[in-house]
């Protein structure tokens, strides 16, 4: 078993995208003070420490520089590492918020032997930028100890094989994965070690701190087996062509494309998984890449019909002295359970969404619109117009409503005066005469949001037909006299 | 001379024109009439935008998807597509320049390869030698004494017909039967109209 620690997980990370050279440390709120969450080496020789209040330790470092901690981020950064680690072996899991652990039985000797795999780690990780201590032994607990509290060469220590107890018997109990009670009791009754746990008769121990520290014990001496449970990955959707000769014609592009969607489909499928964009980069000879990328209307995993979308874009592209290599991603994958087949409705629907994706990547997905109900009585608020690509048509149905006009557009301001609608106007310089008048339909600007577009108050809606023929849809403001035209009735 | 009382209905699988003030009405009701998906396209920078609860009057909202268009190529382009998808049973669009002959053939020769309906709003005196039929709309004002009142009548010509004669209907919207019916012409007397002459 092989256990890293790292020690610095938070600051490194932050570190290694903006370097700092002065005493930095991530703090973290915990009820209603800051502490420190993760300090970089020089905050440490500064004598700071984990867990001290952010104000004392500005006290202790006035030239401290701190910045608020992201713990989604850490776990993202230790889940990058946990990739990185598959590396050394193909069982890896994390180990707490800050450590990972690795079943290397087996595998050593492909590094040289557990020297050269520990070699090969810390190069790594030092050129990654992060700071670690590496603990090995037959057992995950003695590993473990050895990581966090072994302080030999590479941070940590190297237990050989059916000496574990010499190598962790000096160190301290805490080592055990035990909890702060156990611990503190421990040192109560003068167990400062290993060593001394096994020296003790372990009944009077279980009876006084419960099985968990026995359990613990065992597990680090290997009287307890405690197997590694490798995390299961988040699947990879990206499969390459590499071609012996370069390729220009755009039927042999689309035709390694098939190749490469109906490799991708596969993989998409057995995951229940369905594209939602697709990027597809040639590598020229000239060691330039060209990228042809497509959005889909749907989840999608049916390489026929992606590879018919795809063709706009593979059109674009130059090929300059040739194409050796292929590589198609999924970018953007969706959840996409399997369905039932339906020979009426599929086709059509299939169609439409093809239909969308065409349109989408031509114009884009925002530009081809589904209109929604929306919960106001303002009528430019009526309704949300949103991207087709992103509905499904089960948001309900506008209602019809016999007052309201076909097209309307932005408040257009007429020369008129007085609450009674004007007899004669000119709109769009075009004249009109009012025939006849219906209204006033007096709608309430929505007190609860300030819409600049209402600031002048109530509006008294009137419906006026003309000689013209026009059918206008005009208000007044009472509160600030004037009169607009809004709409145009059918 | 065509019956002034029924109105001829658009041949399906080829594209129309369609000027006037009442374009809009005219499009939304034979979109209604057709079936399947309708597909709007108008170029982005409109400012005129359909209202849902004005159009659902005439035509369900959830059959409409908008396409919203940045150019005028752009704009041709994504009628063509969706008149060629097959997917879509009417296509609506808002040309803003004058089509060329071959840009009207590229859209008849979709329509009929996607069966599927198209209507193109254009600008007064902008139409194409390619459309199958060109309509003027305009709503019309009618004095109520004269037939009761009507708030939502057009007129509707015909004014270009490649398989047929032309013609004028006034036409209103018939809330019940959520139909548009044709509107029998303001009868002059015989006397007056010989007087007149």
């Amino acid at each position: 078993m092989l256990s890293v620690w790292f020690p610095r997980l938070a600051s490194d990370a932050r570190l290694r995208r903006r370097p700092c050279d002065a005493p930095f440390a991530l703090s973290l709120r915990a009820g209603n003070t800051d502490h420190l969450h993760c300090l970089n080496g020089q905050a440490l020789a500064a004598g700071l420490s984990r867990g001290m209040a952010l104000a004392d330790a500005r006290a202790l470092c006035p030239g401290l520089v701190t910045e608020p901690a992201n713990l989604a981020s850490e776990a993202a950064v230790l889940s990058a590492l946990v990739h990185m680690a598959q590396r050394w072996s193909p069982l890896v899991a994390r180990d707490g918020a800050d450590g990972l652990i690795t079943d290397i039985s087996g595998v050593a000797h492909l590094f040289g032997g557990e020297h050269g795999l520990l070699e090969d780690l810390h190069a790594r990780m030092a050129r990654a930028g992060f700071a670690c201590a590496v603990g090995v032994a037959d057992t995950r607990g003695a590993a473990y100890a050895l990581a966090r509290h072994g302080g030999g060469q590479y941070g940590g220590g190297v237990a050989e094989s059916d000496r574990i107890l010499a190598a962790i018997g000096r160190l301290p109990p805490a080592a055990l994965r035990l909890d702060h009670d156990t611990v503190t009791g421990l040192e109560r009754l003068g167990l400062r070690s290993i060593r001394d746990l096994t020296q003790v008769p372990r009944a009077p121990l279980a009876r006084r701190f419960g099985p968990g520290l026995m359990l613990r014990l065992d597990q680090a001496l290997g009287v307890q087996s405690e197997p590694v449970s490798p995390e299961r990955q988040a699947p990879h959707y990206g499969v390459r062509l590499t071609l012996p000769d370069p390729i220009g014609l755009q039927s042999d592009v689309m035709a390694g494309l098939s190749r490469l969607l109906h490799r991708l489909c596969a993989s998409l499928a057995s995951n229940h998984h369905g594209a939602r964009r697709l990027a597809l980069e040639l590598r020229r000879v000239d060691g330039v890449t060209a990228l042809a990328e497509i959005g889909l209307a749907r989840p999608m995993c049916d390489a026929g019909r992606m590879a018919a979308l795809f063709a706009r874009a593979v059109d674009d592209i130059d090929a300059g002295f040739g194409i050796d290599q292929l590589r198609l991603t999924a970018p953007v994958v969706e959840p996409m359970a399997p369905e039932q087949m339906d020979q009426t409705r599929a086709v059509g629907a299939d169609k439409l969404h093809d239909l969308i994706t065409r349109l989408g990547n031509r114009v884009g997905f925002d530009r081809v619109q589904r209109y929604a109900p929306a919960q106001s009585h303002i009528p430019e608020k009526s309704f949300l117009v949103l991207s087709a690509a992103y509905t499904d048509g089960d948001e309900g149905e506008v209602l019809a409503h016999a007052g309201r006009p076909l097209l309307i557009f932005p408040p257009e301001a007429i020369a008129a005066s007085g609450p009674a609608p004007p007899a004669r106007f000119s709109w769009r310089r075009m004249a009109f005469t009012t025939a006849h008048s219906t209204g006033p339909e007096r709608i309430a600007p929505e007190w609860w949001l300030d819409d600049p577009a209402w600031r002048s108050g109530l509006r008294d809606y009137w419906k006026l037909e003309t000689l013209q023929g026009r059918r206008l849809w005009l208000f007044h403001t009472p509160q600030a006299p004037a009169w607009y035209v809004q709409g145009e009735f059918a | 001379m065509p019956s002034p009382t029924v109105l001829p209905k658009l041949a399906p699988f080829r594209v129309h024109e369609v000027g006037g003030a009442g374009a809009h009405a005219f499009a939304m009701v034979q979109a209604g009439a057709a079936v399947g998906p309708v597909v709007y396209i108008c170029p982005s920078h409109d400012t005129d935008r359909l209202l849902p609860s004005g159009v659902a009057q005439l035509l369900p909202p959830a059959r409409l998807m908008m396409v919203q268009a940045v150019g005028e190529v752009d704009l041709l382009w994504a009628t063509e597509e969706a008149l060629r998808s097959g997917a879509v049973g009417f296509v609506i669009a808002a040309p803003q320049k004058p089509l060329s002959l071959t840009a009207g053939r590229r859209l008849q020769l979709a329509a009929e390869a996607g069966r599927c309906t198209g209507l193109l709003m254009i600008r007064d005196g902008m139409g194409s030698n390619a459309a199958q039929t060109r309509w003027h709309c305009a709503p019309e004002w009618r004095a109520p004494e004269l037939l009761g009142r009507d708030s939502t009548l057009h007129k509707w010509s015909l004014i270009k017909n490649k398989e047929g004669t032309l013609g004028d209907w006034c036409v209103g919207w018939n809330e019940k039967a959520r139909a548009i019916c044709v509107v029998p012409p303001v009868g002059q007397r015989r006397e007056a109209a010989q007087a007149a002459l």
